[in-house]
C-alpha cells in the first residue's frame, strides 16, 4: 500500500530558523530517507515553497482562482512524502522515525492512504 | 540540544507580534520590551520541560502581559508577586487571548511597531538599527558588530532613537486604510534599506554584512504573511530573495568583488531563485505594477540566465524602461544604461548616462560605469579619470580594490606613471 505523509508545522518558524539549522534538519531528514530508499519503501519526496508563493483554485460554477493556500492555518503543508508500506502501522513508524529526526516537538504529519498514484514520465 | 534551536526559531518567530501586542498594552517600548523578556526566559524553561504551546505567540503575548502587570503591582503595593505556575499553568488561558486578538489586530501591531521604527525624524540608520533592535530581536552587540562600531555608541544610538519615538507620540489606534498603505510603504522602504545595508555594505572593511540580509528578507516575509494581497510586498519579498540568492558568487576566495557578468552561476542559491520567481511572477499577475515588482522582474531575468551571454538584455532594458516611469531616478537610469550598451554598443549608453553627471557627482558606480564604458571605446585616460572618481568614493575596501584593478589593467598608453 501507498501512504502520503504529509508533513505540517509553522511556516513562521521554519523560516526563522538559521540556515545551518535548517540545513542540519534536513541532513537528518535525509538520512531518514536514505533507510527507506535502501528498503525498496521510498517514492517522491517533496519540500514546498512558503505557501505565499501558493495559488488556489475554488471550484464551483465557475472556478475561482486565488490568492495563497487552500486555508490559513497556525501550521502550514511544507512537504510530503510516498511511502510504500505494508500497513498503517507502518506508515505511522516511518513518520515516527521523520518525527526523531525533526525532534523539535512541534507540527504533526498526517497520513494519508494514497489512492491512486501516478508517478509520472519523471521530471528533472 | 535541537531542541533549543526550535525553541529559539519559535521566540523569534513570535516576537514582532508579541512585542507589538505589548506595545499595544503598555503603549511603552521599553515596557513592551521587558515584558517580552521576561515571558521569554519563562518559555525556555516551560517550554523545553513540557514542549511548545499551540500557539507560543499567545502564549508569550499573555504571560508577558501577566508578568509586566505584576511587576507594576509589586512596583506600586510592594505586594507579594504570583508563582509562576500560577501564570503559565493557566493552560487554556491563552486561548482567550487568542481570540482577542483576531489577525487584523496582530497584522496591526506588527505594523505598527515596524512603523515606529521609521520616524521620519530618526536617520536611515538610525531606523535600521532600531528595527533589527526590536523587531528582530538582536542584541546591541550583534547590531554593533554588523555595523563595525563599538558597542557603546551602538547603544547611543538606539537609546536617543527610542527617547526620540517615545517624544513622538505615535498613535496606537487601528489605523485607518490610507494610513495603513502610507505605513507599509513606509516600512517596505526601511526593510529595503536594510537589505542594501547588507548587501553592498557603506564602510568598512566587509563589503556583505549576510546576516544583514537574511534579517531583511526574514522581515519581508513576515509582511508578506501579514499582507499577503500587496503585490508591492510581495515584489519586495521576491527582489531580496533573488539579489541574496547571488551571494556566495559576489566575492572570490580573496574577498575581491566579482562581477555580474564573470559569476560562477552554479554558486546562486537556486532554491531562492525558484521561490523569488515564482513570487515576481504571481506578483506581477496581478497586474498592479510597482517599482519593487519591476526591480524583481529584473533580477529574475539575470538569474534566468544560464551563462552571462544568455542574458536577454532587450527584456531588462524594457523593464527598465517601465522602472524610469514608475520611479524616474538618474540611478533608474544609469542601470538602464547598461542595458543600452549591451544592446546598441557603449557610444549610445556614454551618451545616456552623461547628462547624469550632475546628479551623481558623488555616486561611486556611476564613474565605475562611465570607466568601463570610456575603456570600451578605447578612451583609455578618460576611463582612467573616471576610474580614479570613482576609488575616491568607493565605499568599501572591497570596492576600491575593484577599481584599482580596472586602473591597473588599463593599457599602458601616453606617459606611463614614473613609478
Amino acid at each position: 500500500m501507498l501512504y502520503a505523509i504529509l508533513c505540517y508545522d509553522s511556516e513562521a518558524v521554519t523560516t526563522s530558523m538559521s540556515k545551518q539549522e535548517d540545513d542540519a534538519l534536513m541532513g537528518r531528514l535525509a538520512a531518514v530517507q536514505q533507510k527507506l530508499a535502501q528498503r525498496g519503501k521510498l517514492g517522491p519526496v517533496a519540500r514546498l515553497m512558503p505557501t505565499k508563493a501558493a495559488t488556489t483554485l475554488r471550484k464551483g460554477l465557475e472556478a475561482l482562482v486565488v490568492d495563497g493556500p487552500f486555508a490559513e492555518t497556525k501550521e502550514q503543508l511544507l512537504g510530503f512524502y510516498i511511502v510504500d508500506c505494508d500497513s498503517r502501522d507502518e506508515a505511522v513508524s516511518v513518520a515516527r522515525d521523520l518525527a526523531a529526526a525533526a525532534t523539535h516537538g512541534t507540527g504533526a504529519y498526517e497520513i494519508r492512504p494514497l489512492m491512486t498514484f501516478k508517478p509520472g514520465p519523471g521530471v528533472q | 540540544m535541537r531542541e533549543a534551536a526550535w525553541i529559539d526559531a519559535a521566540l523569534t518567530a513570535a516576537r514582532p507580534q508579541a512585542v507589538g501586542a505589548l506595545l499595544r498594552y503598555f503603549r511603552d517600548l521599553d515596557t513592551a520590551e521587558e515584558a517580552f523578556q521576561e515571558a521569554c526566559l519563562r518559555a525556555l524553561k516551560k517550554w523545553s520541560e513540557k514542549g511548545l504551546p499551540r500557539d507560543p505567540t499567545a502564549w508569550l503575548i499573555f504571560v508577558g502581559r501577566n508578568a509586566a502587570l505584576d511587576e507594576a503591582r509589586r512596583r506600586s503595593k510592594q505586594q507579594a508577586l504570583p508563582s509562576d505556575d500560577v501564570i503559565s499553568d493557566l493552560e487554556d488561558a491563552e486561548s482567550a487571548v487568542v481570540e482577542g486578538l483576531d489577525s487584523g489586530r496582530y497584522r496591526d501591531d506588527v505594523l505598527r511597531l515596524l512603523f515606529i521604527c521609521c520616524h521620519p525624524e530618526l536617520l536611515a540608520n538610525q531606523q535600521i538599527a532600531l528595527a533589527l533592535r526590536i523587531v528582530s530581536g538582536l542584541s546591541v552587540k550583534e547590531i554593533a558588530r554588523a555595523f563595525l562600531i563599538t558597542e557603546k555608541a551602538m547603544e547611543q544610538r538606539i537609546t536617543r532613537a527610542k527617547k526620540r519615538i517615545a517624544e513622538a507620540n505615535v498613535p496606537y489606534e487601528a489605523p485607518d486604510a490610507a494610513e495603513r498603505t502610507q505605513r507599509l510603504t513606509t516600512v517596505a522602504a526601511m526593510i529595503y534599506l536594510l537589505f542594501n545595508e547588507g548587501y553592498s555594505a557603506t564602510g568598512g572593511t566587509v563589503h556583505v554584512r549576510v546576516p544583514l540580509c537574511e534579517e531583511a528578507i526574514r522581515l519581508a516575509r513576515l509582511l508578506l504573511m501579514l499582507f499577503p494581497a500587496e503585490t508591492e510586498i510581495m515584489g519586495l519579498t521576491a527582489l531580496v530573495l533573488l539579489q541574496h540568492a547571488r551571494t556566495p558568487a559576489r566575492l572570490d576566495a580573496n574577498n575581491a568583488i566579482v562581477l555580474l557578468q564573470d559569476q560562477d552561476r552554479s554558486l546562486w542559491n537556486r532554491e531562492m531563485i525558484a521561490e523569488g520567481i515564482a513570487l515576481v511572477k504571481k506578483a506581477l499577475s496581478a497586474r498592479k505594477p510597482g517599482p519593487y515588482q519591476v526591480q524583481a522582474a529584473i533580477a529574475a531575468v539575470h538569474a534566468e540566465a544560464e551563462r552571462a551571454e544568455d542574458t536577454d538584455w532587450a527584456e531588462i532594458d524594457q523593464l527598465y524602461a517601465v522602472l524610469q516611469t514608475l520611479q524616474p531616478s538618474p540611478v533608474v537610469s544609469l542601470n538602464r544604461a547598461v542595458a543600452v550598451a549591451k544592446l546598441h554598443g557603449p557610444d549610445a549608453a556614454l551618451a545616456m548616462i552623461e547628462p547624469l553627471g550632475e546628479q551623481l557627482t558623488s555616486y561611486f558606480h556611476f564613474y565605475g560605469v562611465k570607466g568601463a564604458l570610456l575603456r570600451e571605446l578605447g578612451r583609455v585616460e578618460d576611463a582612467r579619470e573616471a576610474f580614479e572618481r570613482a576609488l575616491a568614493l568607493a565605499n568599501t575596501a572591497a570596492e576600491a580594490d575593484h577599481i584599482k584593478m580596472q586602473i591597473d589593467q588599463l593599457p599602458k598608453q601616453g606617459k606611463a606613471s614614473a613609478a
